[in-house]
C-alpha cells in the first residue's frame, strides 16, 4: 500500500448550512423589529415594562374578580381585604344594565331578536356578496323591528309599509310626467293611506299584539342601539338630501341649507340634548305630549344628518366633472342624473365616511344620560350607582360599558377599513 | 305649412311654472321659502302660546343679576355677588383654557402616536396602534369619567404630604417644589420683584438676538458656505445675558413655592385636579383621532421621498420633520381643525368632572337659580357657533396660507 | 313689516284656538295616568330599585295623589328629571306634579309661576367631614375644598355661609351624588354639603360610616315640597290635601293597618269621619268621590309610615324624625284640619 494522497472531489453538494443564529427566526425578527438601534431598544425597554406594569396591576385585580354577590358589602367581605374586582354587579344588574329597569323581563326576547335581525337585515347592505333577495328582509325590518320592540298590533307597521308600497306605486304611475309631480303624488297618497290605516289599525287593535311598551320603558344599552340605528338610517336620507341642497344652483334653497349645516356642525350635540330635553317643549303646541326619546331622536338625527350631509358632498364633490356632463348630455333631466347617475357612485366613495359618522353617533348616544335618560351610562350613574347596594362600585361598571362600545364600534370601523380596500380599484 | 317660430314671450302658461326648467328653479325656491316661513311662524306662535300660558317672558335681564355662586377657577375677578353675565365669562374662558391647552396636547399626542405608529419597531408600533383603536372607540364620556376617577385614585391627597404622630407623610413634593395630588397640579411661581423688568426685557432681547443670529448663520450658509455652529451660540444668546443682568440686579426674580397650609396647598401656581383630568381627558381622546390623521398624512407622501432624503444622507429623524412631515401637513391639517373643533365641542362635557366651563355656568348653575331655559340655551348655542366659525375661519386662512402653489 | 302683520294674524288665531285648555285633573283622568317628576335616583326619596320600581318617600307622595285621583297607587308614569330640567317639565306641561325634593323658595314660587302645595319634608344644608380631619365646626374649614352636588340651592346657601363668616373655600360642583361621593371619598375633597337628608342617606352607604362626622351647622332652610303649575288651582287643591290626608291621617292615628275597619262605618271622632269621607262631602268638593283619601292613605300609609319605610331610623338612610315630627310631638308636620 502506497502512501500516497488522494485528490479530494466532493461529489454532492454540500447541504445548505442553516443560516447563523442571529439572521434567522425570532432573533432576525427581533433584532430587525425591536433592537434595530439604541433609541428603539430603549423603546421596546420601555415599552414592554409599561405593558407589563399594566397587566401585573390589572390582571389579578380581573381574574380574582368576585361574579357572585348579593350586593358591595358582601363582595368586599368575599374578598377579606384583597384588591379583586367586583363583577357581581354586572352579573346581578345584568338585565338593567342591557334592557335599563322597566322592560318587562318576559319581554325581552323581543329586543333581543330585534337585534339579531337588525344583523341579519343589515348584512347585505354590508356585504356584496350576499344573494340580493336579502335585501327584501332589509326593506321589511324597519316595520318587523318597530313591532317588536314597541309591541302594539301588527297592523300598525304593516299600515306603514303598505302605505309605503302605495306611494311608491303612485309615484311610478306619476313618474312620466315629472319627478316632482310623483314625489308629490306619492307623498299624498301615502298620507292619506295612513291617515284611512290608522282607522283600521285601530280597530283591529287586537290583532296579533304584542304587549305595547312605552318608549319611556327602554334604556340600557339597548337604548344606545335603537338610538343609533333609528337615527343613522334617518339621517341617511337627509342628509342625502341636505347634500344635493347645498350643491344646488338655487340660491335659495342653498343657503337653507348651508345655514342648517354649518349651525348643526357649529354645536355641540349636548346643547341640542338641552333643546330637546328643555327647549322643545316650548315650541310645540300647547298640550302636545310629546316622547322625551322621540325629541331626542329628531335632535340627533338632524345632528348626524348634518354631518353625514358634509361626507356625501365631499363624495359628490369627487365625481369627475365628466360625470355630470354625461348625465347631461344623455337628456336625463336632474332627478334622473342624480338617481341613475351621480348618487349611486357618490354613495359608494362615501361609505367609509358614512361608516365613520355612524360609529361616532352611536359612541355620542351615550349623552343622552346627561339629561336625565337611563342608557347605558346612565343607568350606572344614576340607578344603579345611587342604589344601597352598588354604591361605590366604578371600574367594574365603567370598564363594562367601555368594552361594549369598544368591541362595536371596533367592528365596525375594521369592516370600513375592509370596505376601503374592496373600494380601492387604483393600483399603487 | 308649419314653421317653427320662438315661443312668445306672452305665451306664458302656468304649467311652465312646474314643467320648465327656467322658471322651475323659481317655484322650487318660493315654495321652499314658503314652507320655511310657515315653519318658524308656527314654531314662534307656539313658543309666544306657550309662554303665555305659563305666565314666562323672555327676557335677558337676569344676566345682570347677582348669580350668588361661587366658581372655583375664574381667570377674570369673579365673587358670588358679581352678575350672571360675569359667570358667564368666567365660564367661557375657562372653555377656551381647557380648549386651548387640549388642542396643543392633542396634537403633540396624536402626532407622537401617528408618527410612532409608523416606526419599525414593532412593539411600539403594536402599542401605538392598540392606543388609537381604544381612544376611538369607546365614547368620550366614558373616558372623561374614568381619567378623572384613575387621576382621584392614583395621585395623592394633600393631607397625604402632612406627617402624622412622627410617621413620615406618605407622599413627597418633586425637588420640594412640584406637588402632584388628586385636587391638581401644584408648581412654584416666580414673583417678580422691584428691577425683575430689566431682566425681562435682557431675556426678550436675547430671544430677538439669538433669531437674528439663526439667520446670520443661515445667510452665511446659503451665500458663502461657510457653516457656522448654531446650536450651543444660540442657548448662550439666550441664557448667559439674562442671567448676568439676573445677577447684577440682585436676584430680583424670586420663585414663590406651594406649602401645605391648613387643607390645601397654598401659593404657587396650580392646576385644578377637574382641569387636569378634562384637558388629558380630551387630549388623550383627540389625539388618537389625530394619530390617525397624521399616519394617513404620512403614508400619502411617496416612499421615493424617503428614499430620495435617504440618498441625499439626511438622518431618519430629520428626514421626517424636514422632508416628510412639512409635505404631509397639507393633507394633515384640513382634518387636524375639524378634530379640534370636535375637542372644543366635546369640552362641554366638562361638568361631568366638575369643572366649570359655560356649559357649567351659563348652562349649568345660571340655568337652575333662574329657570331662565330658552335664553340661556339660546346664549349657549351662540358661543359655541361664534367659537367653531371663529376656528375654523382662522384655520381657513392659515390652510390658504400652506397650500400647495399650483401654477 | 308685512311679515310682522302676518305673523301677528297668526298669533290672534293662535291664542283663539286655545282658549279652551282643560284643567290637569281632566287630563290625568283621561289619561288615566299621573305624570309624577322625580329625582334621576337620591335613595330613600326617589329611585328605582333592582326590580326597577320607583321606591321611596317622595315617590309614595306620587302614588298618593294617583290613588286619590285616579283610584291606583300603580297608575304613576314617574318622569326622571335633573335639577336643569324639572321646571321646564313642570311648565310645559310633561309632567302633572313635581315631587323632587325641590326648594320651596320665593323666587321659585312667585317668578317662575309654580305653586308649592305644601311642605313634606323639612330639610336644611349641613356638611359632612372625614373625623380624622379633627374639624368641629363649619366655622373652622376655612381654605377647605367643598364638594357641592348641583342642581338645587345648594351652591347658593354655601356662597353665602362661607361669604357671611368671611372664609374661603374651593367649590368643586359635582351633578350626580354618586359621583361627588366619589371625589369626597378619594379625599378629592375635604368637606361634602347637600341636604342632611342626602348626607345622611350617602353616608349610610359608606364602607365605614363611622369615619365620617356630620357638622352640627344646619346653613339653611330646605323646606322641600311637592309643586304644581300656577293657575291650575283645582289641581293645586287636589295635590295639597292630598298630602295633607297622609299628614293628617298619622296624627289621627288612622293607619294602613286599620284604614278598613275606621273607614267601614263612621266612628265617634268626626275628624277621622269626614278624612275617610264617612261623613260631609270634601271629597266632592275637591271634584273627587267620597274615598279619595282612604285611598291615598292606603296607597302607602300615613306620613309617619312613608317616612319610616323609606328613610326613617330603621332603614339604612336612618334619619329620624327631627323637626319632620308632627307638631304635637315636637316637629313642624301641621296639616290645617280637614273640615
Amino acid at each position: 500500500m502506497s502512501d500516497q494522497s488522494i485528490a479530494f472531489v466532493r461529489h454532492e453538494t454540500l447541504p445548505p448550512s442553516p443560516p447563523p443564529a442571529s439572521e434567522t427566526g425570532i432573533v432576525k425578527w427581533m433584532r430587525e423589529n425591536l433592537f434595530s438601534s439604541v433609541t428603539n431598544s430603549i423603546l421596546t425597554l420601555a415599552a414592554l415594562y409599561g405593558i407589563y406594569s399594566i397587566l401585573s396591576g390589572s390582571m389579578p385585580w380581573i381574574l380574582g374578580g368576585i361574579w357572585q354577590a348579593p350586593s358591595l358589602q358582601a363582595c368586599r367581605e368575599i374578598l377579606a381585604g384583597d384588591s379583586a374586582g367586583c363583577f357581581a354587579v354586572l352579573t346581578e344588574r345584568w338585565h338593567q344594565l342591557i334592557f335599563g329597569f322597566k322592560y318587562p323581563q318576559e319581554a325581552y326576547w323581543r329586543p333581543t331578536l330585534a337585534f339579531v335581525l337588525l344583523i341579519v337585515a343589515v348584512a347585505p347592505v354590508l356585504f356584496a356578496n350576499l344573494p340580493r333577495r336579502m335585501l327584501i328582509l332589509t326593506g321589511l325590518y324597519p316595520f318587523i323591528g318597530f313591532w317588536l320592540i314597541w309591541g302594539g298590533t301588527i297592523m300598525a307597521p304593516l299600515m306603514g309599509l303598505v302605505g309605503f308600497i302605495v306611494a311608491y306605486m303612485v309615484f311610478q304611475r306619476l313618474e312620466r310626467s315629472s319627478f316632482a309631480m310623483g314625489a308629490l303624488g306619492g307623498l299624498v297618497a301615502a298620507i292619506i293611506f295612513w291617515t284611512l290605516g290608522g282607522y283600521v289599525s285601530d280597530a283591529m287593535s287586537g290583532f296579533l299584539a304584542l304587549e305595547q311598551i312605552p318608549s319611556r320603558d327602554m334604556g340600557g344599552f339597548m337604548l344606545n342601539i335603537i338610538l343609533g340605528t333609528v337615527c343613522v338610517s334617518l339621517s341617511l336620507p337627509i342628509g342625502i338630501l341636505l347634500a344635493l341642497g347645498r350643491q344646488s344652483n338655487m340660491p335659495i334653497i342653498k343657503i337653507i341649507c348651508v345655514v342648517f349645516i354649518e349651525f348643526i356642525r357649529g354645536v355641540p350635540l349636548i346643547t341640542l340634548l338641552f333643546v330637546a330635553n328643555v327647549v322643545l317643549a316650548y315650541f310645540l303646541p300647547p298640550g302636545t305630549t310629546f316622547d322625551l326619546i322621540l325629541r331626542v331622536i329628531i335632535m340627533i338625527t338632524m345632528f348626524s344628518s348634518a354631518y353625514i350631509a358634509e361626507v356625501i358632498r365631499g363624495g359628490l364633490a369627487a365625481l369627475p366633472r365628466g360625470q355630470y356632463e354625461a348625465g347631461d348630455s344623455l337628456g336625463l333631466d336632474y332627478a334622473q342624473s342624480m338617481r341613475l347617475i351621480i348618487l349611486p357612485q357618490a354613495l359608494k366613495i362615501s361609505i367609509p365616511g358614512i361608516v365613520n359618522v355612524a360609529v361616532g353617533l352611536f359612541k355620542d348616544t351615550t349623552l343622552v344620560s346627561v339629561i336625565s335618560m337611563f342608557d347605558l351610562v346612565g343607568m350606572i350613574r344614576g340607578p344603579i350607582l345611587a342604589s344601597t347596594e352598588w354604591n361605590g362600585v366604578y371600574w367594574e361598571l365603567f370598564g363594562f360599558a367601555s368594552l361594549l362600545f369598544f368591541i362595536i364600534c371596533y367592528g365596525i370601523s375594521q369592516y370600513s377599513q375592509w370596505l376601503e380596500r374592496q373600494l380601492a380599484t387604483d393600483h399603487r | 305649412m308649419t314653421s317653427i317660430n320662438d315661443p312668445k314671450p306672452e305665451s306664458f302658461q302656468l304649467s311652465q311654472l312646474i314643467n320648465d326648467t327656467r322658471y322651475r328653479s323659481y317655484t322650487f325656491q318660493f315654495v321652499a321659502l314658503i314652507v320655511l316661513f310657515f315653519l318658524v311662524g308656527y314654531l314662534y306662535l307656539n313658543l309666544v302660546e306657550n309662554l303665555r300660558t305659563a305666565g314666562l317672558d323672555i327676557s335677558y335681564e337676569f344676566l345682570g343679576e347677582p348669580a350668588g355662586y361661587d366658581i372655583n377657577q375664574r381667570l377674570v375677578e369673579y365673587n358670588s355677588q358679581s352678575s350672571h353675565w360675569r359667570a358667564s365669562v368666567v365660564g367661557v374662558l375657562n372653555t377656551l383654557l381647557v380648549a386651548f391647552v387640549g388642542c396643543i396636547l392633542a396634537t403633540i399626542f396624536g402626532v407622537t402616536a401617528g408618527v410612532l405608529r409608523l416606526s419599525n419597531n414593532w412593539i411600539v408600533a403594536k402599542l401605538m396602534a392598540v392606543y388609537v383603536e381604544i381612544f376611538r372607540n369607546v365614547p368620550v364620556l366614558i373616558w372623561i369619567l374614568i381619567i378623572n376617577a384613575i387621576f382621584l385614585i392614583a395621585l395623592p391627597q394633600p393631607k397625604a404630604f402632612k406627617s402624622r404622630g412622627g410617621n413620615p407623610p406618605e407622599a413627597e413634593m418633586l425637588w420640594d417644589s412640584f406637588a402632584f395630588t388628586g385636587r391638581g397640579i401644584y408648581a412654584p411661581k416666580p414673583v417678580f420683584e422691584t428691577g425683575s423688568w430689566v431682566v425681562v426685557v435682557v431675556f426678550i432681547l436675547s430671544i430677538i438676538g439669538m433669531f437674528a443670529y439663526r439667520r446670520y448663520t443661515k445667510l452665511a450658509l446659503y451665500a458663502h458656505g461657510r457653516d457656522l455652529p448654531r446650536g450651543w451660540p444660540s442657548l448662550a444668546i439666550l441664557f448667559v445675558p439674562a442671567i448676568l443682568v439676573y445677577f447684577v440686579m440682585g436676584s430680583p426674580i424670586g420663585l414663590e413655592y406651594p406649602e401645605l397650609k391648613g387643607f390645601n396647598f397654598k401659593g404657587g401656581i396650580w392646576a385644578r385636579g377637574s382641569f387636569v383630568a378634562l384637558t388629558f381627558a380630551l387630549a388623550i381622546y383627540t389625539g388618537a383621532f389625530i394619530a390617525e390623521n397624521v399616519r394617513a398624512g404620512i403614508l400619502a407622501i411617496s416612499k421615493g421621498q424617503t428614499e430620495a432624503a435617504a440618498a441625499l444622507g439626511i438622518r431618519p429623524g430629520r428626514i421626517m420633520s424636514l422632508v416628510i412631515l412639512p409635505q404631509a401637513l397639507r393633507v394633515i391639517i384640513p382634518p387636524m381643525i375639524s378634530n379640534f373643533l370636535n375637542l372644543t365641542k366635546n369640552s362641554s362635557l366638562a361638568i361631568a368632572v366638575g369643572y366649570m366651563d359655560i356649559t357649567g355656568t351659563l348652562g349649568g348653575i345660571t340655568l337652575n337659580q333662574t329657570g331662565r331655559a330658552i335664553e340661556a340655551i339660546l346664549l349657549l348655542m351662540a358661543f359655541y357657533l361664534a367659537i367653531s366659525l371663529g376656528i375654523s375661519a382662522i384655520m381657513n386662512v392659515y390652510n390658504n396660507s400652506i397650500k400647495l402653489k399650483e401654477r | 313689516m308685512k311679515k310682522s302683520v302676518i305673523i301677528g294674524a297668526l298669533t290672534v288665531a293662535g291664542l283663539a284656538a286655545s282658549a279652551a285648555v282643560a284643567g290637569t285633573m281632566d287630563d290625568v283622568k283621561a289619561r288615566g295616568k299621573l305624570n309624577c317628576g322625580v329625582t334621576t335616583g337620591l335613595v330613600g326619596f326617589a329611585a328605582p330599585d333592582a326590580n326597577g320600581e320607583w321606591q321611596g318617600f317622595d315617590v309614595g307622595v306620587c302614588r298618593a295623589v294617583a290613588a286619590a285621583v285616579l283610584g291606583d297607587p300603580k297608575a304613576v308614569e314617574f318622569v326622571p328629571t335633573t335639577g336643569k330640567t324639572r321646571f321646564t317639565a313642570l311648565a310645559s306641561g310633561e309632567i302633572d306634579m313635581l315631587a323632587r325634593n325641590t326648594t320651596w323658595t320665593f323666587s321659585r314660587d312667585v317668578d317662575l309661576k309654580f305653586e308649592f302645595t305644601g311642605i313634606n319634608y323639612y330639610d336644611g344644608q349641613g356638611f359632612m367631614v372625614p373625623k380624622d380631619l379633627g374639624v368641629g365646626s363649619a366655622k373652622d374649614l376655612d381654605g377647605a375644598t367643598v364638594c357641592i352636588q348641583t342642581g338645587t340651592t345648594t351652591e347658593l346657601n354655601l356662597a353665602d355661609f362661607f361669604r357671611s363668616n368671611n372664609i374661603s373655600y374651593e367649590p368643586v360642583p359635582i351633578e350626580t351624588n354618586a359621583e361627588a361621593q366619589q371625589q369626597y371619598l378619594a379625599g378629592a375633597c375635604d368637606v361634602y354639603t347637600t341636604d342632611a337628608s342626602g348626607l345622611a342617606a350617602t353616608r349610610a352607604t359608606f364602607e365605614d360610616p363611622s369615619a365620617h362626622v356630620v357638622l352640627p351647622e344646619i346653613v339653611s332652610k330646605e323646606p322641600l315640597g311637592p309643586l304644581v303649575r300656577h293657575g291650575d288651582n283645582n289641581w293645586g287643591d287636589v295635590v295639597r290635601w292630598s298630602l295633607n290626608a297622609l299628614i293628617a291621617a298619622e296624627e289621627l292615628g288612622v293607619t294602613s293597618a286599620n284604614i278598613a275597619e275606621l273607614s267601614a262605618a263612621a266612628t265617634n271622632n268626626p275628624e277621622v269621619n269626614r278624612l275617610l269621607g264617612t261623613e260631609g262631602n270634601l271629597g266632592e268638593m275637591l271634584g273627587l268621590d267620597a274615598e279619595w283619601a282612604k285611598r291615598a292613605i292606603m296607597a302607602g300609609g300615613n306620613y309617619g309610615e312613608l317616612f319610616e319605610k323609606n328613610i326613617g331610623e330603621n332603614t339604612p338612610i336612618g334619619l329620624a324624625r327631627g323637626l319632620n315630627a308632627q307638631w304635637k310631638n315636637g316637629g313642624l308636620i301641621y296639616t290645617p284640619p280637614f273640615r
